[in-house]
């Protein structure tokens, strides 16, 4: 479904993306972690075209995306952050996307139903608490029937009840063959839904495999200690290089 | 070509054979042909009643008082070679004509009609088209000219003479005159005492109307348009200028009214409307400027240092460019008393006045009189900047030019 | 783009921006018209203040716009849509609806003044065009400012700045170059800068029709032929819209180019 190959991407002097290598075929949740600044979000917004990558190809369902705006049409995206226009209604933004995507929201009874958003359709989004506006947001990418699900962050600011319903509908769609694409800090989320982990450290693909794969790989007992074991072990090799800037230290650290 | 001319001169041949019988001495009944004959076989004040009719007669000349009274158009045509109709004598009338192609002569200034030495003629309701000069008028008093439409076709100022031209007259009355395409519309030398009245006078090359070494003269409800200047009054003393409309008089030396050394003089509830200056003065001392409308010009006054002792007030200054612009630091006349709209103070204590001076003269004037590119930042925030502080704390303006008592409301 | 056109203008024609935005136009228009009773030096008056404020209101307006529409863009640019769409149509949305602003806070108090039969209808009509071109290329400049700087703070600060340096102080340099070197003739020199500002090039459109037989009485022979025919009109006409289409253009290319 997506293929990746050497995708690298910096900004400014920062590399965020040193080469990534990853395929993604059809059906399961994907998880990618990995710590802050690891590159999570630049990758996603790499394979929704939002962000250019320097190098490396990016191939959605057979073809390049690059420079192409229609294959976002089998994407269906949830952003992080979602802060809409201001003096928008809310059904008017639904209505927004839904002419742009030209597709029935099949899903949009449910999930206003789910989020009990009925109340809240005529109001202006200005008005609305950060939860609601994450609700709204959730409806927005979720409502259409998709192949492929990409969703960044999808529980900030829910309560304990949205995000339960949020699994389920995740869960659902799942089975109804849809590939998922998420990241999270909440471990918890990816353990219970992730079929396949994608870790991150540094630009590159930490790890890649399954759940338990990982855990055992790093000789912990769940995710959450894996992750920290990981992230220690980092810390240690970048200590023993120190000053750690110049290309030298960096390849003798390598080794 | 060929067969062009033969229909021409076949024409030409034919006319004057064709109108016979047109001229018709009212007094003997006697008819004649020619114009010429006519004249010279009338008595003193007999009638001659001419119908219709071409005369190409070269120039005719009458030397006793006598009515010419044109019905039905009759056509006098010069041949692009002479004078057409020259009076010499006193009480001469010369209505209805159609007077054509006068000869241009750098040599001699030939007119359609020229009167020399008259006195009590009239010329009136005539047409004169293609004119050198149209109606000369020399050493002659107490004639009127009246209703007289005269066009040339001036191209440049050396080759063209003047629609009506006044030289040594007294007394004299032109009204009602419709002047265009010559160098001056109306000229005036050495003419005093004279009324110029309800004339339209427009698209001259020069002056719609112009006074050299006249006195007490008055001019009155006239329209100038569209000429070099609209009136120029040099070197004469005592003219008043009543109710005239100055408008669109367009370009870099062109004004409404052109002042050079007048004196005493009034210019009173005249309407000067888009022109580029609309008063020009230079030299001018003593005169008073009231009940006058400055809409839309360039520069509704240009006064030069040595004006003195004049007076501008109860004039209107609507949406001028610049309201006034002058050359010398020091100020002698007054601007009391005038609507400026440019005016933005308050009157607090309801008297019609506004409470804190006007200063009429802006910054941007001395800027654009410095160099003249910089009318190209016209009405730019940066000059109004620069107005602005100039007026908190004049440097260059004169400081004492103010109206001290502006109007918060047009005068009606 | 017209979807995206739409809900721009859906959302800011209600925001409190525009509406002050057009306040602001409508008490200004009703005041001049109100308290000087004569059209012609109301329209004079709203150019000052038009050829400050638009280009302000504009640019800044369309920066804070840019920036605070972030997350709605990425929202967009995740569904099918190529992305000059999307900033096409939010370019026009931001600038129809201040141009919707500008045309009513000013139309408003001229129509119940009667502007259609009256002889200030063409220099009415002259001052909403330049503001509409004014809008149209400010906001083009404020997008292009905002979508090639991440630092909203700099973005702000580089707009206010173009702002300062094309509505006053390049006026300013053109008056020092003509005093310092007015022995030369620089009538061209000086004609070609003008129109390299737009506030410069909106200016003289209004001149034009306000101030022609000041105009007139320039000597220098190129202004004249520019002032005195329709000519000039015609050049600046053209230019403005090219102050319209070249930031446009690079916005596109910048658009094109940009992570978000």
């Amino acid at each position: 479904m997506i293929r990746i190959t050497n995708l690298q991407k910096s900004f400014g002097p920062l590399h965020v993306l040193r080469g990534i290598d990853m395929t993604i075929s059809r059906g399961g949740i994907f998880a990618i972690l990995g710590p802050n600044g690891s590159g999570k979000t630049t990758l996603i917004k790499s394979i929704l075209g939002m962000v250019i990558p320097d190098q490396g190809n990016l191939v959605v369902n057979g073809e390049s995306v690059s420079g192409k705006s229609a294959y976002r049409a089998e994407i269906a995206y949830l952003p992080q952050i979602a802060r809409f226009p201001e003096n928008l209604r809310v059904c008017e933004l639904i209505s927004l996307v839904k002419s742009i995507r030209k597709e029935p929201a099949d899903y949009e009874k449910e999930l206003l139903d789910a989020f009990e958003l009925q109340a809240v359709l005529s109001q202006k989004l200005r008005n609305l608490s950060g939860g609601t506006r994450q609700k709204v947001n959730i409806l927005l990418s979720l409502m259409f029937e998709c192949p492929l699900l990409i969703l960044d962050e999808p529980t900030v600011g829910l309560d304990p009840l949205a995000m339960i319903r949020l699994k389920e509908i995740i869960l659902r769609r799942k089975a109804a063959g849809t590939t998922i694409l998420l990241t999270t800090h909440i471990m918890g989320l990816a353990e219970a839904l992730a079929d396949e982990v994608v870790f991150l450290l540094d630009g590159r693909i930490y790890f890649q495999g399954s759940l338990d794969d990982m855990i055992r790989q790093s000789g912990e007992n769940d995710l959450e200690h894996a992750i920290a074991r990981i992230l220690e072990r980092r810390k240690d090799s970048n200590s023993a290089s120190a000053p750690g800037k110049s290309f030298l230290n960096k390849m003798i650290a390598a080794f | 070509m060929n067969k062009f001319i033969t229909i021409l001169s076949g024409i030409l041949l034919i006319l004057p054979f064709a109108v016979s019988g047109q001229i018709v001495n009212q007094r003997t009944g006697t008819q004649y042909r020619q114009l010429k004959s006519a004249i010279q076989m009338a008595g003193d004040h007999d009638v001659l009643l001419v119908k219709g009719g071409f005369y190409e007669e070269g120039n005719i000349t009458v030397r006793k008082p006598l009515t010419l009274r044109g019905t039905g158009g009759p056509v006098l045509d010069g041949s692009n070679q002479n004078e057409i109709l020259t009076i010499k004598a006193d009480s001469v009338l010369v209505e209805g004509f159609i007077i054509q192609n006068v000869g241009v002569s750098y040599m001699k200034d030939q007119a359609g009609i020229r009167l020399y030495g008259s006195r009590g003629s009239v010329i009136r309701n005539n047409k004169l088209k293609n004119t050198f000069f149209g109606i000369l008028l020399e050493k002659s008093v107490h004639c009127k000219v009246e209703n007289n439409e005269i066009t040339g076709n001036a191209a440049s100022e050396v080759s063209s003479g003047n629609a009506i031209h006044l030289w040594y007259c007294d007394s004299m009355l032109i009204r009602a005159n419709e002047v265009r395409r010559h160098r001056d519309g109306i000229y005036l030398e050495f003419v005093n005492a004279s009324m110029i009245q309800e004339n339209v006078s427009e698209n001259n090359l020069r002056y719609g109307l112009h006074f050299m070494f006249s006195d007490d003269d008055t001019y009155l409800k006239n329209t100038f348009r569209n000429n070099g200047a609209g009136v120029a009054v040099m070197f004469s003393n005592h003219i008043t200028m009543d109710q005239n409309l100055f408008a669109n008089n367009w370009g870099a030396s062109s004004y409404g009214l052109l002042l050079k050394e007048i004196t005493d003089s009034k210019i009173t509830d005249n309407k000067f409307q888009q022109n580029t200056s609309a008063i020009y003065a230079e030299g001018a001392n003593r005169c008073l400027v009231t009940g006058n409308d400055f809409i839309r010009n360039g520069w509704a006054m240009k006064i030069s240092g040595n004006c003195e002792n004049n007076t501008f007030t109860q004039n209107n200054f609507l949406s001028n460019t610049f309201d006034l612009s002058t050359n010398s630091k020091q100020n002698y006349n007054s601007y009391n008393g005038n609507y400026w709209s440019e005016y933005t103070g308050y009157d607090l204590n309801r008297d019609g006045t506004g409470d804190v001076p006007y200063q009429p003269v802006k910054l941007y004037s001395y800027i654009v009189d410095r160099s003249d590119a910089s009318i190209i930042l016209l009405r730019s925030f940066f000059i109004d900047l620069l107005n602005y502080a100039e007026k908190v704390a004049p440097a260059i303006t004169p400081a004492s030019l103010v109206d001290s008592s502006p109007l918060m409301k047009p005068i009606p | 783009m017209l979807k995206i056109l739409k809900f721009t203008l859906y959302d800011l024609l209600r925001s409190r921006w525009t509406i002050a935005y057009f306040l602001l136009y409508l008490i200004c228009a009703g005041s001049l018209l109100y308290f000087s009773a004569d059209p012609g030096k109301a329209v004079i008056s709203l150019m000052n203040i038009l050829l400050i404020l638009c280009p302000l209101v504009s640019i800044m307006f369309g920066v804070l716009y840019f920036y605070s529409s972030r997350d709605f863009v990425e929202l967009l640019l995740a569904q099918p849509l190529p992305r000059n769409s999307i900033f096409t149509g939010q370019y026009l949305g931001v600038t129809l609806s201040l141009v919707t602003g500008l045309s009513l806070g000013l139309g408003i108090p001229f129509l119940f003044y009667g502007i259609f039969v009256s002889p200030e209808l063409m220099n009415f009509g002259t001052l909403l065009l330049s503001g509409i071109m004014l809008t149209f290329i400010f906001t083009g400049i404020a997008f292009l400012i905002a979508i090639k700087n991440e630092n909203r703070i700099r973005g702000f600060g580089l707009a206010l700045i173009v702002w300062l340096f094309m509505g006053i102080i390049y006026d300013g340099l053109i008056l020092i170059i003509l005093l310092i070197f007015e022995d030369y003739p620089l009538e061209n020199f000086v004609l070609g800068m003008t129109l390299f500002n737009p506030v410069d090039l909106s200016r003289i459109l209004l001149i034009l029709q306000l101030d022609i037989s000041a105009l007139l009485g320039f000597s220098g022979a190129v202004f004249k032929k520019l002032f005195g025919s329709s000519l000039g009109m015609l050049l600046v006409t053209v230019l403005s819209i090219l102050w319209v289409l070249v930031p446009y253009l690079f916005l596109r290319r910048s658009a094109s180019r940009k992570d978000f």
